[in-house]
């Protein structure tokens, strides 16, 4: 069986159905954080296979600039949840809810 | 042996630095910025900010003088020759000196004085190639003769095809920058009152505004995706910037979450155009989209609706606008002030952009979407901002239902349209900074004040205030003789135009629920009980001046409306390259 394009179009589905699904239940913040790198690579994989496909060096490119920018979210995102764990101690996203209408 | 191989030639792309200098004035300002408060901590105590700031004009003059002497067409020109040089060069000077006067006059610190000089060097930079690649009439014989490109309105490939300067990209640029500059000024007065040391803020938001010019003139989805993110993920971190108040940090937190979910759908949706189009550039993409029949589509469609979850989000239109209310209850209001209005005009130029320039040959496919958005948009921002206590959070609705005035323009899908949008989103800029700048002096230390009925009478405490927040509200709510008229009216016509008459009966009905709201807020200022004791509220100079300048370029632009809606009309939006 020839593994083709469409399994890895799929594989990229699936990856980035977990990553929201678990974004939507999920309460710790970096649990948070890490389903939103699961989507980004997700995306990535997608990018791959698509210019492999269609024999673009674009998509590959993309890659990269995705990859840094996911690195620099996950530096903005730790430090947030560096600087509200120092106001308290526990930080799952329920307690976090003084805003509210 | 490996040295010997010829090597292939590396493309390398044509770069137009003059066309990029808006971009590049806010990112080196920042990038200056920052190594410099690394090297001094403190500005010693007797700094007089004055000369900073003059930064700014001496810049412009120094552009001016080197555009003279390389021979282009340089802006007042005319004034120039007419007034003869030395007199020109004298009356400059007379204008440095007066406004050096008036800096002074301002109390304003070392760090916005620097922002603000960025930020005006960056709307002068935009002006100048405007003037140059945009002239308002055609060229000239002579000109013709002497050798200058008839290039009128179009636009420039300034990075390659990866990045175009268009009339559209730079009206909202120009709008990003004055947005900077108010921005700054508010939070002179807020960074002091909260005690919050350091430039970090004033670097964060020239990087975040530098974020939304890209966004404003990409022409590739990478680009826009770079430019989304350098713009996003500055403001993630200055709604989180206040670390004492937990509100803050937890508006920040939220909006980061939020905001890289959304940014995920975005890239999905870029991923999918890209398979099913083989290209991420916008030409490339309507080109494709123009020549091929595409059979099965269904690719290409998930593409739009991610690509529309994602700016979605952005620009804050139901159902995406779930973090909207808490981040803009919880981030400092100077922030949320320039969330409101350069953020927010930078993903409708986004939005704008891709759908209107790439897409358009799939509109019957995407307007019933943002059709159906703009209806909900609409409803549920004035329905729901009637029942908050919270000022902050009516503002954040009421942003929401002015985002469903802006979609009712780019629904249109029509040159009309696109100029009702630039018209809206320069105009509500203004209004939104206005309001927020007269919020965050009315709240006070740790933004505690800020309930509805913290505005109760609030014209015994300062009249000025209250008269300023009742035009800035008048103009939200549509009132004849404020651009908020001007904008509605604009939206509404196109709509008409593209005979999405519903469309525009819901809109009303939303302008009119809303003037309601607006109304009573008026009331309760001028009619509302205060009590006895309740403190005189002081306005600082810097605040002062940017919630004045804004509600001169509301009320100014309300009067004679005639030069910013030419300006929109000229905003010609086009693919370079």
């Amino acid at each position: 069986m020839e593994v083709g394009t469409d399994w890895y179009l799929v594989l990229s589905a699936i990856l980035f159905s977990i990553g929201a699904v678990g974004l939507l239940i999920r309460r710790n913040p970096l649990v948070m954080f890490m389903c939103v790198e699961l989507m980004l690579n997700a995306v990535n994989v997608s990018f791959v296979a698509m210019g492999a496909e269609l024999n673009d060096v674009s998509g590959q490119v993309a890659v990269f600039f995705v990859l840094v920018v996911a690195a620099v979210e996950v530096v903005v995102g730790l430090a947030l949840v560096v600087a509200v764990n120092r106001r308290r101690q526990r930080a799952t996203a329920d307690d976090i809810s003084v805003l509210r209408g | 042996m490996l040295g010997q191989l010829p090597t292939p030639p590396v493309e390398t792309p044509d770069v137009v630095w003059s066309a990029l200098s808006p971009i590049l004035a806010l990112a080196v300002g920042a990038i200056l910025l920052i190594m410099f408060r690394s090297i001094v901590k403190r500005m010693p105590e007797e700094y007089d900010a004055t000369l900073t700031m003059l930064v700014g004009p001496v810049t412009v003059l120094a552009m001016w003088i080197v555009g003279g002497l390389v021979g282009t067409d340089v802006p007042l020109a005319d004034l120039r020759d007419d007034v003869g040089e030395p007199a020109f060069y004298i009356g400059l000077a007379l204008v440095l000196i007066v406004s050096a006067l008036f800096v002074k006059a301002l109390e304003i610190g070392f760090d916005a004085a620097f922002t603000v000089g960025v930020g005006l060097v960056s709307f002068a930079a935009t002006v100048v190639v405007w003037q140059q690649h945009f002239r308002a009439q055609p060229i000239t014989e002579e000109e013709f003769l002497a050798g200058v490109a008839p290039d009128f309105g179009g636009p420039i490939a300034a990075f390659g095809t990866q990045y175009g300067v268009d009339g559209f990209a730079l009206v909202f640029g120009g709008v990003i920058a004055l947005a900077v500059v108010l921005s700054a000024l508010l939070f002179d007065d807020y960074l002091r009152r909260e005690g919050i040391d350091g430039a970090e803020m004033y670097v964060l938001l020239m990087l975040s505004a530098a974020g939304g010019l890209i966004m404003a003139g990409s022409n590739d989805l990478i680009v826009l995706f770079l430019g989304l993110e350098t713009l996003s993920i500055a403001v993630y971190v200055m709604a989180a910037m206040h670390t004492k108040r937990t509100e803050s940090l937890e508006s920040g937190l939220k909006y980061f979450i939020l905001g890289a979910f959304s940014s995920a759908f975005l890239l999905y949706g870029m991923a999918m155009i890209y398979g099913a189009t083989g290209s991420l550039n916008l030409v490339g993409i309507r080109i494709y989209l123009e020549s091929v029949i595409i059979l099965d589509n269904a690719m290409l469609l998930a593409g739009f609706a991610l690509l529309l979850v994602g700016l979605g989000f952005k620009v804050a239109a139901v159902p995406f606008h779930a973090w909207t209310p808490d981040v803009y209850q919880g981030a400092p209001t100077p922030v949320v002030a320039f969330m409101a209005s350069a953020v927010k005009a930078a993903a409708f130029a986004a939005l704008v952009r891709v759908f209107y320039l790439a897409f358009i040959d799939f509109r019957d496919d995407w307007q019933p979407v943002i059709y159906a958005m703009a209806v909900l948009t609409l409803l549920v921002g004035a329905f729901l901002a009637i029942v908050q206590r919270d000022a902050k959070r009516m503002l954040a609705y009421s942003s929401i239902g002015h985002a469903g005035f802006i979609l009712v323009g780019v629904q249109a899908a029509t040159e009309r349209g696109v100029a009702s949008v630039v018209f809206y989103a320069a105009a509500y800029t203004f209004m939104v900074v206005g309001s927020f700048g007269v919020l965050s002096v009315v709240s006070g230390r740790g933004d505690r004040a800020s309930s509805l009925d913290d505005l109760n009478g609030l014209n015994r405490r300062s009249p000025v205030l209250a008269f300023a927040l009742t035009l800035f509200l008048l103009g939200q709510a549509g009132v004849p003789l404020t651009t908020g008229f001007v904008a509605k009216f604009e939206v509404l016509s196109a709509a008409v135009d593209a005979r999405s008459y519903w469309l525009a009966v819901i809109a009303m009905i939303s302008a009119v629920v809303s003037a309601f709201l607006y109304l009573r807020i008026v009331l309760s200022m001028y009619l509302g009980t205060v009590d006895e004791d309740a403190e005189p509220i002081s306005v600082h100079p810097t605040a002062a001046l940017a919630i004045g300048v804004a509600l001169v370029l509301t009320i100014g632009f309300g009067l004679v409306p005639g030069p910013i809606d030419q300006l929109a009309n000229d905003a010609i939006l086009a693919l370079a390259g």
